[in-house]
């Protein structure tokens, strides 16, 4: 799967997407869902929540293991991704775009400079 | 993988793409590209595992009934030729040292099966034991597969003459049976719940029996499968549902636990006896999350909102398509655990989640 070139990405696997509005979609990258396996359920943030850089505000489980998601910017959640409490396995199916996990208000939009793009993401996966 | 062994699978895990980890020292094959397709495969055809990780003992002489059975707490002496039994070993104290399967090959021959987490442990214990003259091979030197699943048997039936030149009539093996071959070994035991058979061949032929199968049509499964499958079936993991602190009656295996000879004083007889009269510390149950969320060994269970216990395996079962757990509580609370008004719940990153008490196993094949 290619990796979309419009999103930044967190060492933790996380991609983050700028939209028009303003705001962030926050997803996890194909690696991650791949390493993960089938998922089985997803536990999204509440809305409204103010949430910081790096603490980890939701969960992705497989059959096998727990794994937090971070979040990659300061900001205010503004929507979680309410299909994935029926269809967790959209995340494995269509990690960059059926399978987001919420949206946030970043405090301020330069913060995401801080992440990685998509090519320095693939380098980091493909070393790894 | 530095440092970690390889079976005699090694290049068939890489040429299936398994995902391989490193479990108690062996370099195995966790998923091939999806836990839960495999765990299906099992459940409605037939599926393959390499287990050739697990410690193989053939314990041999005129001293090895008498020695097993002062080390057993279930009693061999059940055992014709050509039948297998499982059964926990114990300390003096009562507390798991492992879980093993024995098939007895003759009158002074029997093949034990044992953890591969525990291999020096259980190895050193027998011999402390006197389970003298025990032949041990290492998993390097054998290939071992198990093939599970309602259309294993017959599959592997279609191959066995491939492998086996003298054409064993593995279709007619009772559950718990099993025959000893010059070039191999062969039981109708296994860890899924499902028919199947447990197989031991050299290593030389291990390439040719895993093609044979996978030709078959049966589907390469790992470790991810097998844990799945094995607690779905309510069957228990050494490490995880059974310890050294914790007896068999603790844990839920009470049954392997064999007094009927008054005479046959095995090792942890006294305190186990002690236990099964006054009733054991804790009572293993069966646990259903009636929330979303995945249950994990290590969260604690509570009734009331006390902490009454923990849950020992749990997971998302593929098959049910709900999460479950094996638990281990304070039996003092076993009246309040089984009345239906009581509150149970799993306590799941700080929050409680409500859970039903359900029956193990938690798959009923019907």
């Amino acid at each position: 799967m290619e990796t979309p070139g419009d999103l930044k990405f967190a060492e933790s696997h996380e991609w983050a997407r700028l939209n028009d509005d303003g705001s962030v979609t926050v997803g996890i990258s194909h690696h991650a869902q791949e390493q993960l396996g089938d998922l089985v359920f997803v536990e999204v943030p509440e809305v409204d929540a103010a949430v910081k850089a790096e603490d980890a505000i939701a969960v992705v489980e497989s059959v096998k293991a727990a794994s937090d998601i971070y979040a990659p910017v300061t900001g205010t959640v503004t929507a979680v991704n309410e299909a994935l409490a029926d269809s967790p396995e959209m995340v494995n199916d269509s990690p960059f775009e059926d399978g987001w996990l919420f949206t946030l208000q970043p405090d301020n939009k330069d913060d995401l400079n801080a992440l990685m793009d998509a090519g320095d993401y693939d380098s980091m996966v493909d070393n790894a | 993988m530095p440092d970690t062994l390889k079976t005699p699978f090694y290049d068939c895990h890489i040429r299936a793409a398994g995902k391989l980890v490193d479990f108690a020292g062996w370099s195995l094959p966790v998923h091939y590209g999806s836990l839960v397709d495999e765990h299906q495969a099992v459940r409605a055809d037939a599926g393959v595992f390499d287990v050739s990780h697990m410690v193989v003992s053939d314990v041999r002489g005129e001293s090895s009934v008498q020695a097993l059975r002062n080390l057993l707490t279930n009693d061999i002496s059940k055992l014709s030729d050509n039948t297998a039994l499982y059964s926990c070993l114990c300390h003096e104290h009562g507390g798991v040292v492992d879980d093993l399967i024995v098939y007895r090959i003759e009158a002074a021959h029997f093949r034990v099966i044992s953890n591969a987490a525990t291999r020096t442990k259980v190895l050193d214990w027998f011999r402390s034991h006197g389970v003298g003259d025990t032949e041990t091979s290492g998993a390097e030197e054998l290939a071992m597969l198990a093939v599970q699943g309602p259309n294993a048997v017959a599959k592997v039936q279609s191959i066995v003459e491939h492998i086996f030149p003298t054409h064993p009539d593995i279709a007619a093996l009772p559950n718990f049976g099993c025959v000893w071959l010059d070039d191999g070994f062969v039981g109708r035991t296994g860890y899924t719940g499902e028919d199947g058979v447990e197989m031991i061949v050299s290593k030389q032929q291990a390439t040719s029996l895993w093609n044979a199968l996978i030709e078959a049509g049966v589907t390469p499964c790992g470790l991810g499968a097998r844990d799945t499958l094995r607690l779905e079936a309510g069957m228990s993991l050494y490490g995880n549902d059974l310890d050294d602190e914790h007896s068999p009656f603790d844990s839920g295996v009470g049954w392997t636990v064999d007094f009927s000879d008054d005479a046959r004083q095995f090792v942890g007889r006294k305190a186990l006896q002690a236990q099964k009269l006054a009733g054991s510390t804790y009572l293993r149950i069966g646990l259903e999350l009636q929330e979303r969320g995945v249950l994990r060994a290590g969260q604690v269970v509570q009734l009331d909102g006390s902490d009454i216990g923990v849950v020992t395996s749990g997971t998302y079962s593929p098959t049910l398509q709900r999460t479950i757990a094996m638990a281990r509580v304070e039996r003092a609370h076993a009246p309040a655990v089984n009345d239906s008004t009581s509150e149970l719940s799993v306590v799941i990153r700080n929050k409680p989640v409500s859970a039903l008490r359900v029956p193990v196993p938690f798959l009923r094949k019907t």
